[in-house]
């Protein structure tokens, strides 16, 4: 069964997925620090979306949709139009190099994550593993 | 979407006369004491007299150099008021020349702030000119800039686009006087940027020949050079296929590689260029196993083997261990050196920074924990990879 995206079952899924992954609880032990994913509108979806991911120590004990950023205290906020988030998610595009070209938008200390590349990358694994239903 | 981005290159025996004809009223000159007691230093004072340009040297560099370092240079800056930050050496006083240049230009910044992802507005106070002495390092046409943080034992790679030279001055003349393991050790550094750049997932038209051509020149040359100092035709081909590797992995990305070098280097001060060629057969080896494509096709360019796949891709790590043995240089860690014992009770540190080092994003088979700590052991021992 396919998940939609961007929605609270997503990144609750994402969430249990790091959660459970050995290899993210090693990579990210030292990590501190939770997300806001916002998903901006564009020709694909036409609403704002925005992620609640929280990290800590190698684990994510939470996550959630919000209705807005301010429901929630996060470290890092990022953001960019629905179908970047659709080709990060699929693999289409690196993550690091949307960053690096602005395509994906970061609120928050970069050299932070930077320093975290091998997690960022389980990351971004995990968000693969999930059986995505995007909306077009 | 990406970029590609390089400083204006002036190349060529007597390069360093380019000088003559700078525009400003003050350089600092950052390097090493080496290079001060080689008169390097002076050398490139005497071209910036000539231009009328006041100059003083800093020559705090240390190899792999440090935060506090470069935060003592950006002082000597701020209280000299430059117009000009000149980086001449290998790649630690280029680096730090890089540094110093952005906390002159941004004191409020914090070394480790220095990202692709924000705006640092420089070139408010000073440009850059960057004047390698040896080859390898490419940090002559590159933004990024590697610092040492002691208290980790880690190296950071930190920079910006903004943070490119707008000058680079590379001329050969400089290097007739590197022994021959320096040039060993660079030579083959400059061959893992190449390579690297060429087989990494960041990899783009743009940069590909420029990776070819360099690899061609330093399988060429870089024996001559090590063999005879005073071959001044290897010297000059070398010093610009340093320069092409640069400009290639300076576009795109360094590899696993260049990630578990960098962490062997800081944890056993093993130096850079050895360090990370070192490991590039056996990085080459695992992820061949899964995804062999760009090495053979690279193989096959260079003329080692017409073979496709795997097959294809062994013929370049033979191709490159060959070089090493022909040139002097170790191809395990326990030929460079490394007691068992000690590797072992590092074992661990370096998996976990290998695999969190900054070139592990471009990497196209990034191994797990596991399949690390193997490939440590492989390229310690000396064994094929096979998994």
């Amino acid at each position: 069964m396919s998940i939609p995206f961007p929605s609270d079952e997503w990144i609750q899924d994402l969430s249990r997925q790091l959660h459970e992954s050995a290899s993210y609880g090693r990579s990210a032990k030292d990590w501190e620090g939770d997300f806001v994913f916002v998903v901006e509108p564009d020709g694909a979806y036409p609403n704002t979306a925005y992620l609640y991911l929280e990290l800590h120590h190698g684990r994510s004990p939470g996550a959630a949709q919000i209705a807005s950023p301010e429901d929630r205290t996060a470290e890092f906020m990022m953001s960019a139009p629905y179908s970047t988030w659709r080709r990060v998610i699929e693999g289409k595009i690196d993550p690091i190099q949307a960053m690096m070209t602005r395509q994906l938008k970061v609120d928050g200390n970069m050299m932070k994550i930077m320093r975290y590349p091998k997690a960022a990358k389980e990351i971004v694994d995990c968000c693969a593993c999930i059986p995505t239903d995007f909306a077009s | 979407m990406w970029y590609f981005v390089a400083p204006q290159i002036v190349f060529g025996e007597g390069a360093l006369s380019a000088l003559d004809e700078l525009e400003g009223r003050r350089a600092l000159i950052v390097t090493d004491e080496n290079l001060v007691s080689l008169g390097v230093a002076d050398r490139v004072r005497s071209h910036l007299d000539r231009a009328g340009i006041e100059s003083v040297i800093f020559d705090e560099v240390e190899p792999d150099p440090g935060v506090e370092t470069v935060r003592r240079g950006s002082l000597v800056a701020l209280q000299f008021e430059p117009d000009w930050i000149i980086g001449v050496g290998g790649g630690s006083p280029m680096d730090a020349a890089k540094a110093i240049w952005i906390l002159y230009e941004r004191p409020d910044l914090d070394p480790a702030e220095i990202s692709p992802f924000v705006t640092l507005g420089l070139r408010k106070k000073a440009r850059l000119i960057t004047i390698p002495t040896t080859s390898g390092t490419g940090s002559e046409v590159t933004w990024a800039t590697v610092l040492t943080d002691p208290d980790e034992q880690r190296k950071m790679a930190v920079g910006s686009r903004e943070c490119l030279a707008d000058m680079a001055i590379v001329d050969p003349v400089l290097t007739a006087g590197m022994p021959a393991d320096l040039t060993a050790d660079t030579g083959l550094d400059a061959l893992t940027h190449a390579v690297e750049s060429y087989t990494c997932a960041w990899h783009t038209d743009l940069t590909d020949g420029l990776a070819v051509h360099a690899i061609r020149l330093i399988l060429e040359y870089l024996p001559r050079a090590v063999a005879n100092g005073a071959d001044m035709e290897a010297r000059e081909r070398l010093h610009n296929a340093a320069t092409c590797a640069g400009l290639s992995f300076g576009n795109t990305m360094a590899a696993l590689a260049h990630a578990m070098g960098h962490t062997l280097g800081v944890v056993f001060h093993v130096p850079h260029g050895r360090a990370v060629s070192m490991f590039l057969p056996y990085t080459i080896e695992f992820t061949a196993n899964k995804s062999p494509r760009r090495y053979a096709e690279l193989a096959a360019l260079l003329g080692c083997t017409g073979e496709e796949g795997r097959v294809g891709a062994q013929a370049l790590v033979r191709r490159i261990r060959g070089l090493c043995r022909e040139i002097g240089a170790p191809t395990c860690l326990g030929d460079a050196g490394i007691e068992r014992d000690g590797f072992e009770a590092k074992l661990e540190k370096l998996v976990d920074d290998a695999a969190n080092d900054t070139s592990i994003v471009a990497t196209v088979r990034v191994p797990s924990y596991g399949e690390l700590e193997r490939l440590f052991i492989c390229a310690y021992e000396g064994v094929p990879v096979d998994f």
